[in-house]
């Protein structure tokens, strides 16, 4: 018991004393994962929005499968996000294997389709919504699409929000692509794995309390914007 | 008397429908043989509820595309371009998820107005709704008869040579009911042609030049207002007005 209070009080004075070694694992974690929520944000929205008001052959297939993707486990990304990156893999000539960018490409697979996912279920439910009445005012399909994204821009706010959540608090992946190399690739995550089980508690501790709240805030801030979003809507249900 | 009404009679686009049938899932719904709307003034249509008035509404609109038929405005086949001079306030208000004033911005932004303009065109529509103080609230947290008011602003914002309304007052008190009624009359007297649905029975003989009856999809009687309400010549008008259900 002493020795951890000991823990818990060396894990403050890291945090409060502004410890280099600490702020730099976890600008680096901010880093990869709001880069790569903010790719996985290019790419699925627009898929998303596509998905959620195109209609063609396949795509019930295509929406099933995206849901399915947003379950992901990330040992089978950086599994496979390796295999792509590794030196005899098709995108080996790039050499990013054990960079921070390998670390983004691992998290972008894994928050696409959460983003993806969540897009085209809040632009589709809209749609059904808006439809008739865009096309009574004269809107084309396609030109609804940013009326679309702008009027559910909570929704897609919170599944960002939710993508970054999960691209911050995860290890197998990044750890896998990353490689966990000291002042290179060491995040919050692989970080608290590796001097835990060094026994280097007050580090993990530090950066444990730092990600705890990181993911509050985050899961906060989703609550609240649910919430904002709800007024509106009680009044309509 | 009622002609003179509406002076520019001659101005409204005519809308012409012959043989419209409308099936859903097999189910046929509509099935209209002949029904030209070329009156100085508003037409009204009334029947029971499932008649299909909605239905009628959303096939002149070009919402609903018939199985078999034909529906002519001004002597034109009915296109995509005919939707854009036209509009629609439909049963329940679709009002985009935005403060009040921005649901009319959406439209008024759609004609290329300027900004200054546009802001004086709102600030006008919302006081001729009794809405000058909603200006910035949500439209979604509007109650349904001011929900239902801004929906009838933002058609008439629009402009439209054809106004479909679609129960635009079921929601709507005493006094807002008038004003929405003296704004539908002074748009049909600017020369745009009111195709409207409603229950209210007064209503119908307040703001009616001609008056369609629907039953089973099928139109039951169109006449002249005084017709309609003095003489009604089908069996339906006559069971209808005395309170009769109607299937
Ligand atoms: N998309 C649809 N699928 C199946 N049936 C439909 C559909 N749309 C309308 N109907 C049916 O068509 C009939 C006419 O509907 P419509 O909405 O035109 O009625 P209405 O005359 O407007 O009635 P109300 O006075 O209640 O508004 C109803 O029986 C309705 O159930
Ligand atoms: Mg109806």
């Amino acid at each position: 018991m002493q020795d951890f209070a000991q823990e818990f009080k060396s894990a403050a004075a890291l945090i409060l004393a502004g410890d280099p070694e600490l702020w730099a694992i976890v600008l680096l974690s901010l880093k990869v994962s709001l880069l790569a929520v903010l790719i996985a944000a290019l790419i699925g929205m627009p898929l998303g929005a596509a998905l959620g008001v195109g209609r063609f052959p396949g795509r019930r297939a295509v929406v099933i499968v995206l849901n399915a993707l947003m379950g992901l486990p990330p040992v089978v990304v950086g599994l496979l996000v390796y295999l792509m990156l590794s030196r005899s893999g098709p995108l080996g000539v790039l050499n990013l294997l054990y960079t921070p960018s390998a670390m983004i490409v691992a998290q972008v697979v894994l928050v696409t389709p959460i983003v993806a996912a969540l897009t085209r279920q809040t632009v589709e439910t809209l749609d059904a919504e808006y439809s008739e009445q865009l096309r009574s005012l004269g809107v084309s399909r396609l030109a609804s699409v940013p009326t679309l994204l702008w009027d559910s821009r909570l929704a897609l706010l919170t599944a960002l929000l939710a993508g970054f959540g999960r691209a911050i608090a995860e290890v197998g992946a990044v750890i896998m692509v990353g490689g966990n190399i000291n002042h290179v690739t060491r995040v919050m995550t692989t970080t608290i794995a590796l001097e835990t089980s060094k026994g280097n508690l007050a580090l993990a501790l530090a950066l444990g309390t730092i990600l705890i709240g990181i993911a509050v805030t985050v899961t906060g801030a989703v609550s609240l914007l649910g919430l904002n979003d709800d007024r509106g809507a009680l009044k309509h249900a | 008397m009622r002609e003179t009404a509406f002076p520019e009679a001659t101005q409204r686009a005519a809308i012409e429908v012959a043989g419209l049938h409308v099936a859903i899932d097999g189910q046929p719904l509509l099935d209209v043989r002949e029904l030209v709307l070329d009156g100085p003034g508003p037409t009204l249509i009334l029947g029971p509820n499932g008649a299909g008035k909605s239905l009628l509404l959303r096939c002149l609109h070009g919402l609903i595309a018939p199985d078999r038929g034909t529906i002519r405005q001004g002597g034109v086949a009915m296109g995509a371009a005919h939707r854009s001079c036209q509009a629609m306030v439909f049963q329940r208000p679709v009002l985009l998820r935005r403060p009040v004033a921005a649901n009319l911005d959406f439209v008024l932004r759609r004609q290329g107005l300027g900004r200054a303009e546009r802001r004086q065109r709102i600030a006008e529509l919302l006081a001729e709704g009794g809405l000058a103080g909603k200006a910035r609230q949500s439209a979604r947290s509007l109650s349904g008869g001011e929900a239902q008011r801004l929906a009838i602003l933002r058609a008439l914002a629009t402009g439209p040579e054809i106004l479909f309304l679609d129960e635009p007052t079921s929601a709507l008190d005493p006094a807002a009911t008038q004003a929405i009624e003296a704004m539908i009359r002074r748009a049909a007297r600017r020369g745009t042609r009111i195709v409207m649905v409603t229950h209210d029975i007064g209503q119908a003989r307040r703001l009616g030049h001609d008056i369609v009856l629907m039953q089973g999809g099928c139109v039951a009687e169109h006449a002249p207002a005084h017709v309609f309400f003095e003489a009604p010549r089908s069996e339906a008008a006559k069971r209808f007005l005395a309170g009769a259900l109607v299937i």
